[in-house]
């Protein structure tokens, strides 16, 4: 695998798609964060992006920014599986810690993520889609104030020989500092890997079997 | 309803638990009318399987009645009898399609903790660990089977539990070992190994082609059953030097296609250690492959060395310059159980084999404790105990 050398200032847009739609996404974004990279790939004005891609630098420099990705095969076709994603009030069947993602405007490109906290808190942001592409990207990024700063991207490629999508998953937040970073590992886990690699394991078995494997509530002895 | 509950090594209890319940629509619930105790039970018995939990209802040989099913099964109803398979699998991915069912992508949800173990997940497998899906087992008298429209097979009425309920495991993990061995016409067999799936290999080599079968065990019992129910030649290793002898029985030339059913012998605190370890990426060894390296050395040049699935973790040792310089072919696999339930059914009902000829045990449920005893320290001839819950 080639790494990707252009620098994403000469040409935002070309480079960033570049970056989004490479196999291994991490290892393309080297110095730049996913905000920055979103941001050059977002149908918003140039002028709004560079603020963006300000703001997303300075705050690279303050902390490091976590960024996880992963992937997985799914034996349906991407079109399917992308529908079924960007209806967002789906999220919440797979995603374990999600309570509920509501749709703020008609064209669901704004929307409403409340997530469970330790002690019965939420934590609760908004989102806007920054690029959709239908049957194969679906990038979002969340709105200014929001209590977790959070960005990140699915893409639906075809496998190879007709066996199915490939479903990446890209995420980056910064992990904020206080009571909140609780909430933080507990939307993410311990180890954030894991956790969407969790996620997507429980989309690949409602998509493939109709519904989510579980032994939850099974007998068990004293 | 009554349920054999694992709590620590050699500590097995039988508890009153609450019924099973569908939980998923692809779900049934099956009143068991047999369920058996697995030589691999053995090795959660000795406390050599990580991530079991107290409390985890044990078995994964079990066969039973229907008595409810989940909103997506089509084809089972109330009353049907059925036979269900030790892998749990969805019969829809990549894998399940491809008939490599206890390689099923979606059944078990602990999905990364067997990844830590194996880089991948294979199938999920009643009472058998969380590690490979914590799913309540069938040594009790109700069980739920998940994924029921695709697993479980139904059995005609007139053949008797005892003919079919091996359907579930050791019958289709003998034949599959013998079965990835590449039988020719001609070829001479050996089976290290002769508990229960041992004894199905050497039939299953039998009913594919091999001309002999020579099987080695310690155990007089085993041996004379592999010999009077097997037609097998056989070999005491206490006695003789099985390398020496093998290579004598063959003409000097070595058995063509060799299984090792005897599969990993691991010590308690190895295997527990390792789990912890592995986190750290330290791996220790958890098999001690005594009949793998045999088999490895005494196969003839250009033969296959057919290992069932019946190791858990990672083993030294393996003379890996006698499989490359004598060009072996390794195969191995949990059992594809699904895969096999419908033609040895047909065999059964043909007469070509009646599997119950391994049964030496007949138990009610509340004496499993003693029945995991017996069978541990092969005691009273034991070589298979069956339970009646
Ligand atoms: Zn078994
Ligand atoms: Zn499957």
């Amino acid at each position: 695998m080639e790494l990707i050398k252009e620098d994403l200032k000469t040409n935002p847009a070309i480079v960033a798609d570049k970056i989004v739609n490479s196999p291994l996404v991490v290892k393309n974004l080297q110095q730049h964060s996913l905000k920055q990279v979103l941001a050059a790939l977002s149908d918003r004005a140039v002028s709004n992006s560079e603020n963006i891609l300000e703001r997303a630098a300075k705050a690279v420099g303050l902390k490091p920014n976590i960024i996880v990705e992963k992937t997985v095969t799914i034996d349906r076709a991407a079109t399917e599986l992308y529908n079924y994603w960007r209806d967002l009030t789906n999220l919440p069947t797979f995603m374990g810690h999600l309570k509920s993602v509501t749709h703020k405007d008609e064209a669901g490109k704004v929307s409403h993520w409340v997530a469970d906290a330790p002690l019965d808190f939420t934590v609760e942001w908004d989102a806007e889609i920054v690029r959709d592409e239908p049957g194969h990207l679906i990038a979002w990024s969340a709105l200014e104030n929001a209590q977790i700063d959070n960005c990140g991207f699915v893409r639906f490629q075809p496998a190879t020989g007709g066996r199915g999508t490939q479903v990446k998953v890209v995420l980056e937040y910064q992990p904020p500092g206080g009571a909140l970073t609780d909430a933080i590992a507990s939307l993410f886990g311990e180890s954030p890997q894991e956790q969407i690699g969790d996620e997507l394991n429980r989309f690949k078995q409602l998509m493939e079997t109709g519904e989510i494997a579980t032994t939850e509530g099974q007998p068990q002895g004293s | 309803m009554k349920a054999v509950c694992w709590h620590d090594k050699h500590d097995v209890r039988v508890e009153t638990v609450p019924d099973p319940t569908i939980l998923n629509p692809r779900d049934a619930i099956i009143k068991i009318t047999s369920t058996a105790i697995c030589g691999s039970d053995l090795h959660l018995y000795e406390g050599n399987i990580p991530t079991m939990e107290s409390g985890d209802i044990l078995g994964h040989e079990f066969m039973g009645e229907v008595v409810e099913v989940g909103r997506e099964v089509k084809n089972l109803k109330k009353g049907d009898r059925v036979v269900v398979p030790f892998t749990i699998a969805c019969g829809g991915c990549f894998f399940c399609k491809k008939d490599l069912w206890s390689l099923c992508d979606n059944s078990n949800p602990n999905t990364w903790m067997a990844e830590k173990f194996y880089g991948h997940s294979p199938s999920a497998i009643y009472g058998y660990s969380h590690l490979l899906g914590g799913y309540a087992g069938g040594q009790a008298q109700y069980a739920r089977v998940p994924y029921a429209d695709v697993g479980p097979i139904k059995i005609p009425d007139g053949l008797e539990d005892d003919k079919v309920l091996f359907l579930t495991d050791i019958f289709p993990t003998g034949y599959m070992a013998a079965e990835n061995a590449d039988i020719e016409p001609g070829d001479t067999v050996a089976v290290w190994g002769c508990g229960p799936v041992g004894q199905f290999a050497i039939k299953s080599a039998y009913m594919l082609g091999a001309e002999r079968v020579i099987a080695i065990d310690r155990f007089p019992e085993r041996l004379l059953m592999a010999q009077e129910q097997g037609n097998a030649e056989v070999i005491n290793y206490e006695e003789i030097d099985p390398g020496e002898a093998l290579k004598e029985m063959t003409g000097g030339r070595g058995p063509d296609r060799c299984i090792d059913a005897v599969g990993l012998e691991a010590h308690g605190t190895d295997a527990m250690a390792v789990y912890d370890e592995i986190k750290q990426g330290v791996k220790l060894e958890t098999g001690r492959p005594t009949a793998l390296r045999q088999a490895i050395v005494a196969c003839r040049k250009g033969g296959t060395v057919s290992i069932p699935g019946v190791y858990g973790g990672f083993a030294d040792k393996i003379p890996l310059g006698a499989i490359v310089n004598k060009a072996l072919t390794l195969r191995s696999g949990q059992t594809h159980v699904q895969k096999y339930l419908q033609p040895l059914l047909e065999r059964i009902q043909q007469e070509e084999i009646d599997p119950s000829f391994v049964i030496s045990h007949r138990l009610n449920i509340e004496d499993a404790p003693k029945g995991y005893e017996i069978f541990r320290n092969k005691k009273d001839n034991c070589t298979k105990v069956v339970l009646k819950p």
